[in-house]
């Protein structure tokens, strides 16, 4: 590989960024994304043209299945390399806030290997993510709700047996008054978009990929506004 | 009181005469049926309620299964963790192990109990957190108690990943080097396993790591098992190949799953199965004993 990136066109550095992402190759992630910046463009440029997108690619191979979990955690872990770079500057710049996701498997379950790729691809599309782990119960969520003043709320449930506790949160999260403002998603093997609306979530999400385009249009819906 | 036979001799003898052979369906079903709860711990009922997975055995014997999987799935330490019972693993597993002996080693019984082994739940270092040599001994410590219980085979079961199918293969190895591995993935996500394992890739794999039989269990139904299973025959003509399908995929009724995979349906895919060369069928997720008695009739292994 060329070692001079200060000799690509910008495209070109944009390609390569997204492919090294793909390949889960953090180290060209984090070369390329300081070579994006130093060229001029701003961190959330360098987020979304370069980072978001590539991890846009993983995800839809992600979801037919060209991609699996191992080459998915492998791309999330250079996109983090990549984003770690970005955050402080992001921060700085006061580009826009894409949003806070607070995510976990609920109370009783174990489960987390689908939970932690959701929250590693809704890091790759640049939303703030607070991830509350395995066997979470209801305080536990409602208290990061509101320290992290959340816009989306991720659970997750591998068991039929530990998946009605996700109607529990949503109860509490009414008593609280937190309900209205917040996107209240849902993931897990055996659910279904019938169920989700049967406990009052907002949407359903399939996989990884599903709930990031479906994070991002329920934003834009309740901004008013597209997001990148 | 049993006797112990060397290790193996039970599994070597079933599988001597030729045919199909029935294994059991499921236990965290029909631990629901009989009244567990939601976040209740399955592995307590080894010794807490010991009549109800007797009975549960003793179900799927009379159906016709020769092979019964003993109530071990999540009794490694990793998992019996959430119940905060991972101090417990030896108790439990030996338990579990003694109950499916006392119901297929019963006079005039020639079934085998297998000694469920099912995944960590972790994903295994570098790519996770888990390293390889504490999943070793995780898997080391449960089958260090089944084989206490008299377990005849190692049934690791459930994986998706082959580095913690090797992990668990070691772990078992080293707890009872004389006891055959058997080892099925889940086959769930595009055809592969949810880390991208191909069903050939695994037959090959896992045949080179010495199980005596591979497979598929869990996943998404019968239907879908089937061309996995042809893809392993294909790629490993001579292992002796296995099949658990789940009864279909669970359909919500209110906040309960069901399985809507009706006893002849499962019966009809075991006479498919079978015709694609696999050895050993069986039921998992929504299989109850009347799934396992039509099957026993549909493949002709003799019911009892």
């Amino acid at each position: 590989m060329s070692s001079d990136l200060t000799q690509l066109p910008l495209e070109e550095l944009l390609e390569q960024i997204q492919d090294n992402l793909y390949g889960g190759n953090a180290e060209p992630v984090v070369a390329g994304v300081h070579e994006l910046l130093r060229r001029g463009l701003t961190p959330y440029e360098a987020l979304t043209q370069g980072l978001i997108a590539g991890m846009d690619v993983v995800g839809e191979d992600f979801r037919t299945g060209k991609l699996f979990v191992p080459q998915v955690l492998m791309a999330a872990k250079a996109m983090k390399a990549g984003m770690e770079v970005l955050r402080p500057l992001l921060a700085e710049t006061g580009a826009p806030r894409i949003g806070t996701l607070v995510i976990g498997t609920v109370k009783g379950d174990i489960h987390d290997i689908g939970k932690n790729l959701v929250g590693m691809m809704m890091e790759g599309a640049g939303f703030q993510v607070i991830n509350l782990g395995i066997n979470t119960d209801v305080e536990k969520f409602l208290h990061a709700v509101r320290e992290h003043a959340a816009d989306i709320l991720g659970m997750s449930a591998l068991l039929t047996t530990t998946m009605p506790y996700m109607r529990v949160v949503i109860q509490a999260l009414k008593e609280a008054g937190l309900r209205e403002k917040l996107i209240v998603l849902v993931g897990g093997a055996p659910l279904n978009a019938d169920f989700a609306k049967s406990i009052g979530a907002d949407a359903y999400c399939r996989d990884a990929a599903k709930a990031v385009a479906t994070a991002k249009r329920l934003m834009a819906e309740k901004n008013g506004a597209p997001i990148a | 009181m049993e006797r112990r036979l060397p290790d193996g001799a039970r599994w070597r003898a079933l599988l001597e005469s030729a045919g199909p052979v029935l294994a059991d369906g499921a236990m965290g079903t029909m631990l629901f049926e009989a009244g567990l709860m939601s976040g209740d711990s399955p592995e307590r009922w080894n010794v807490e309620r010991p009549d109800v997975i007797r009975g549960i055995h003793r179900a799927y014997r009379d159906a016709g299964s020769r092979i019964l999987l003993t109530n071990t799935f999540g009794e490694n330490r990793f998992r019996l963790a959430l119940h905060g019972l991972d101090t417990r693993v030896a108790e439990l597993n030996e338990a579990a192990a003694r109950l499916a002996g006392e119901v297929a080693h019963a006079p005039g019984c020639d079934a085998v109990v297998a000694g469920d082994i099912g995944p960590s739940g972790a994903i295994l270092a570098p790519l996770g957190d888990l390293e390889r040599a504490d999943a070793v001994k995780g898997f080391a410590e449960q089958a260090a108690a089944l084989y206490a219980g008299g377990v005849d085979v190692f049934w690791i079961e459930t994986m998706s990943a082959l580095e913690e199918v090797e992990a668990a293969v070691e772990g078992a190895r080293q707890a009872a080097p004389g006891v055959p591995i058997v080892v099925t993935m889940s086959f769930d996500t595009h055809g592969c396993t949810m880390m991208g394992v191909r069903p050939e890739q695994a037959a090959k794999e896992l045949t080179a790591l010495g199980a005596v039989a591979v497979g598929g269990n869990c996943g998404l139904g019968p239907a879908e098992l089937l061309p996995a299973m042809i893809a392993m025959r294909a790629a490993a003509p001579d292992a002796v190949l296995i099949a658990k399908p789940n009864a279909g995929l669970p359909v919500l009724e209110g906040d309960r799953a069901v399985y809507r995979g009706s006893p002849e349906e499962m019966a009809d895919y075991a006479r498919r199965l079978t015709a694609a060369g696999v050895r050993i069928v069986g039921g998992c997720c929504g299989s109850a004993p009347e799934h396992l008695r039509a099957m026993a009739a549909a493949i002709g292994d003799r019911p009892r």
